[in-house]
């Protein structure tokens, strides 16, 4: 069993929960949703898989988040632009698959284009015809961006709110970008209408099926990444950043290839995140680079508990139910709602929802210690 | 100078023929060379006083001929014959509707109802009927005529203003057949203004004219160059393309001064925008960097503080207006105080409930501050609602003056000096008094200022209170410039950050230095870049400020900082 040992390490018994509940939904889901006859109690409406697996994406990004924030100490109030950024990667290529089916029929140019009278594809979008292409570039545009803004803001040591401020100045610079229509990404309304993917009908229930599969695997998949990286040696020189970063610094450790490699690999996970999210909800817009989306995030980590990875995954999904629940039924309290969550988590549940059920089992855990020892005592 | 015969669609009060480069057919510009010499003419009679005694009855008469050049020159002369009824003749000509009794000589005109009056007296004559009477016909070469009288008409008007703004299009067309119109008014003209105008469009006819005596040519170039604004430039460039010798050397170095002079223009005004909007930044901003300094926190819920100050003004007009309304044009010396008072208020309020917990973690500060931003601006949409609410400027912050070829508005100018004297009100504060002393121990060195027996709790409530107040003052100022909404805060707070960083938190002229610096150089790119780019090129330079001075500008030093 010699082979199973690194895994032992790798995965503790709430991420073997975690990663069984994803695989189960995965699973469940083509059944629930396409199988079973829709009158029955427990089919799933297609509108709830695209719903549930729009949690997926976001809570894909809240692990990627935790990753830099909850283990490497860097508070990004940008990562909604890696995320945004995914997600235009994915929308250029469902765009040009619409072909001639747009509105103007042009088989080349998507029908924004046309309308600005541009005369041929831009270079940025060359090659999104090919969905490889367009994979390697959801991974890559974040990376790079990130890779270019960390060496430069962690080689000459921008650290704690100002390293806050300018990843949220870097999001806002790029929304005010994404908004112009001469960058050629459709200004304000972005990409919408795309209609299939891979061949496949975007609207029709299957795909969205497929589509929640993938989302699930892709967040298994960037839980084990994290986690690879987490428990590695690596991962421990990476918690000593986040606990002392000069004095890690001092130890003789290259802080900031450490931190780069973990904002990039992150932002990588949240590009990633953004492309499966953006056939799920049919449109991607300007508006997903807004600095708020990038704190909401953070407020999702927050809740569910930084520094936990599944908690993280939990916080985001629990946040956005709420939100659903809360926008459907008491519109006007929303706002009150999340802002009274950022309060009280930061003010009484600093470890989150996972942090606190670990605070309580340890109590328990010393309280009846602390009983067996005044029993045994009692029994001498 | 190339004419045709466009000129007949001329709009405008002073609609002369209009110049222009295209040739037409040949038979228009015979006509369009006779028509001149008819100008050439009326001018003649038009400055010889005693031409214009018997005109009056001589005008009228022409028209009854059915003659075109007989029509034409009646026209010529219709503005500067002192006759009542001009202004009517020529309006019912535009609209067909002049009549004539070629037997009798008798000139009619009907209104658009169909009445008859008679044209010499503007009386009504009911007893004459259309049918016996023909229409003065019309022509393109009495078209132009008609156009030019309607311009000479306005040059006449008895209105100042509407003389005004027939000298301006005069001098914008400057067609020389106006020329002996714009002698004429010139010559009847009183208001210095008017004349002024009236110079510079006989300036720009004369310039513009190669036959004129060369030395009345650089003296008119003289006039040009004094009027200094961009159609002077644009009439001297023409000239410099179409004249030779003297003259043109003259245009071209006047167009190069005027050129020269309206860039600098441009750069004072950049500059006097640049401050403008550095001012706001500062009152935006200069709270935020006292909290920021003090603490080490960032506040997100600081924009909600000016979004308070903005409302607060907004309730004490609504109160003046309707308890007091003597009260309402100083409603802002009250609005100031107590946006000042409430918002410190709620800032201490969120200081000693949430962020006195949080000391020591900056990061879930700005969490929970963002979460109050958002309590905040949600509270203000439900109390007052999501739409943009009303406060009105009072007397001394409305209108502008001129400062050279600026106009410079009171409100901004106000702005500005509110901002100044709050940034040195501040300054006297920190310097002068025992709590400012006090609060830069804390920003120092927290630990030594505490062992020194520094209250540090009070301190940092305090210097949260006075932030957010400053921030409430920054909320009355911007009240009225911006829309009053619930979203007024979050427009200023990236831009707010984004001067702190950059300004740095070791003192207050950081801030300062940082806001009117952004303020100015904002102002600059957006002539070239455009305002959302040029914004865009300003965020990504602060990020790369950001590298090489991590702490911005004026950075605190020692070994505080790193805590």
């Amino acid at each position: 069993m010699q082979s199973t040992l690194p895994l032992a390490g790798l995965l503790d018994r709430r991420g073997l929960i975690f990663l069984g509940v994803l695989a189960s939904a995965a699973l469940l889901m083509p059944v629930l949703a396409l199988l079973i006859p829709a009158n029955s109690a427990f089919a799933i409406p297609p509108y709830l898989v695209a719903l549930f697996g729009k949690y997926l994406c976001y809570a894909l990004l809240a692990v990627a988040l935790d990753l830099v924030w909850g283990y490497c100490g860097i508070l990004s109030l940008g990562h909604g632009a890696f995320f945004a950024l995914g997600g235009y990667a994915m929308g250029m290529y469902l765009m040009r698959q619409i072909g001639t089916r747009g509105v103007y029929a042009n088989p080349v140019l998507p029908d924004f284009m046309v309308f600005l009278n541009m005369k041929e594809l831009p270079i940025t979008w060359w090659g999104f015809q090919s969905f490889p292409y367009a994979m390697l570039m959801v991974l890559l545009v974040p990376g790079v961006l990130a890779f270019c803004f960390g060496w430069l803001a962690f080689r000459s040591r921008v650290t704690g709110v100002y390293l806050s401020i300018i990843t949220q100045a870097m999001t806002y610079a790029l929304l005010l970008a994404f908004f112009r229509n001469d960058m050629g990404f459709g200004g304000n309304n972005g990409l919408t209408d795309f209609k299939d993917i891979l061949g496949f009908n975007i609207q029709s229930p299957a795909t969205r099926v497929a589509l929640f599969c993938a989302s699930a695997v892709a967040l298994g998949a960037g839980y084990l990444i994290s986690r690879a990286v987490v428990t590695s040696k690596f991962g421990k020189v990476v918690i000593a950043i986040r606990d002392g970063e000069s004095r890690t610094r001092f130890l003789g450790y290259r802080v900031e290839t450490y931190k780069l490699f973990v904002f990039t690999l992150s932002a990588m996970m949240a590009g990633v995140a953004g492309a499966l999210y953006v056939p799920q909800v049919g449109i991607i817009n300007p508006g997903e680079f807004a600095p708020t989306n990038s704190i909401e995030a953070v407020i999702w980590v927050a809740v569910g508990g930084r520094g936990t990875l599944v908690g993280a995954a939990l916080g985001a999904i629990i946040v956005n139910w709420g939100k659903t629940f809360f926008t459907g039924a008491l519109p006007e309290y929303w706002l009150f709602a999340l802002g009274a969550l950022f309060v009280l988590v930061t003010l009484f549940m600093p470890k989150g929802v996972i942090g606190t059920l670990d605070q309580l089992k340890a109590r328990r855990a010393t309280a009846k210690a602390t009983a067996e020892r005044n029993a045994a005592q009692a029994g001498e | 100078m190339t004419r045709s015969a466009t000129g007949c669609s001329a709009a405008g009060a002073g609609a002369l023929p209009l110049q222009s480069g295209k040739s037409r057919t040949r038979m228009v510009e015979t006509l369009s060379l006779l028509l001149g010499a008819c100008l050439i003419l009326a001018a003649v009679l038009l400055v010889a006083p005693q031409a214009r005694a018997q005109s009056t009855s001589d005008v009228l008469v022409a028209f009854t001929t059915d003659k075109f050049p007989d029509t034409e020159r009646a026209l010529n002369e219709i503005a500067t014959s002192g006759l009542p009824t001009a202004p009517q003749i020529v309006e019912a000509l535009t609209n067909n509707r002049l009549w004539f009794n070629g037997p009798a000589r008798k000139l009619y005109f009907t209104n658009e109802a169909g009445a008859v009056f008679d044209a010499a007296t503007g009386a009504p004559a009911p007893d004459v009927l259309t049918s016996g009477l023909k229409h003065v016909r019309l022509n393109n070469a009495v078209r132009r005529s008609l156009d030019a009288a309607r311009g000479a008409l306005t040059l006449m008007s008895s209105d100042p203003a509407r003389r005004l703004a027939a000298a301006e299009s005069v001098f914008k067309s400057r067609d020389a057949s106006a020329l002996p119109l714009v002698e004429a008014a010139l010559a009847r003209e009183t208001i210095e203004a008017n004349r002024k105008s009236l110079e510079e469009a006989r300036a720009a006819i004369v310039a513009s004219d190669s036959g004129a005596p060369e030395a009345r040519r650089l003296e008119s170039v003289e006039i040009l160059k004094n009027r200094g604004d961009q159609d002077a430039v644009g009439i001297l460039s023409t000239i410099a393309n179409w004249s030779e010798g003297r003259v043109k050397a003259a245009a071209e170095s006047a167009s190069g001064t005027i050129q020269a002079r309206l860039a600098l223009w441009r750069n004072v005004q950049n500059i006097w925008y640049g401050l403008s909007l550095g001012s706001v930044l500062l009152l935006a901003a200069i709270g935020l960097a006292i909290t920021f300094g003090v603490m080490g926190i960032i506040n997100m819920a600081h924009g909600e503080m000016v979004m308070l100050g903005a409302y607060t003004t907004f309730m004490v007009q609504e109160w003046a207006r309707n308890a007091h309304p003597g009260l309402v044009n100083y409603s802002l010396f009250i609005a100031i105080p107590l946006a000042f008072l409430l918002t410190a208020a709620v800032g201490i309020l969120i200081e000693r409930l949430v962020i006195r917990f949080l000391y020591g973690r900056p990061l879930e500060t700005l969490l929970a501050t963002f979460g109050i931003s958002l309590i905040l601006q949600q509270a203000v949409r439900t109390i007052f609602g999501a739409n943009n609410r009303e406060v009105s400027a009072p007397p001394f912050m409305s209108g502008s003056f001129d400062f050279g070829s600026l106009s410079i508005g009171w409100g901004r100018m106000w702005i500005i000096v509110f901002a100044i004297a709050v940034f040195f009100a501040l300054q006297f504060v920190l310097r002068a008094t025992s709590f400012g002393l006090r609060m830069r121990a804390v920003t120092q060195n927290r630990r030594m200022a505490s062992s020194m027996g520094i209250d540090t709790n009070r301190i940092d409530a305090m210097a949260f209170g006075l932030g957010s107040g400053i921030a409430g003052m920054a909320g009355v100022a911007l009240s009225q410039i911006d829309n009053v909404s619930p979203n007024l805060g979050q427009s200023y707070i990236i831009d707010s950050f984004m001067v702190v960083v950059f300004g740095g938190v070791g003192n207050l002229w950081g801030t300062l230095v940082g806001a009117l610096t952004l303020g100015i150089a904002n102002k600059f790119l957006e002539p070239i870049a455009g305002a959302v780019l040029g914004k865009i090129l300003l965020l990504v330079f602060i990020i790369l400020f950001i590298q090489k001075r991590p702490r911005g500008l004026f950075a605190l030093k020692g070994r505080a900082v790193e805590a």
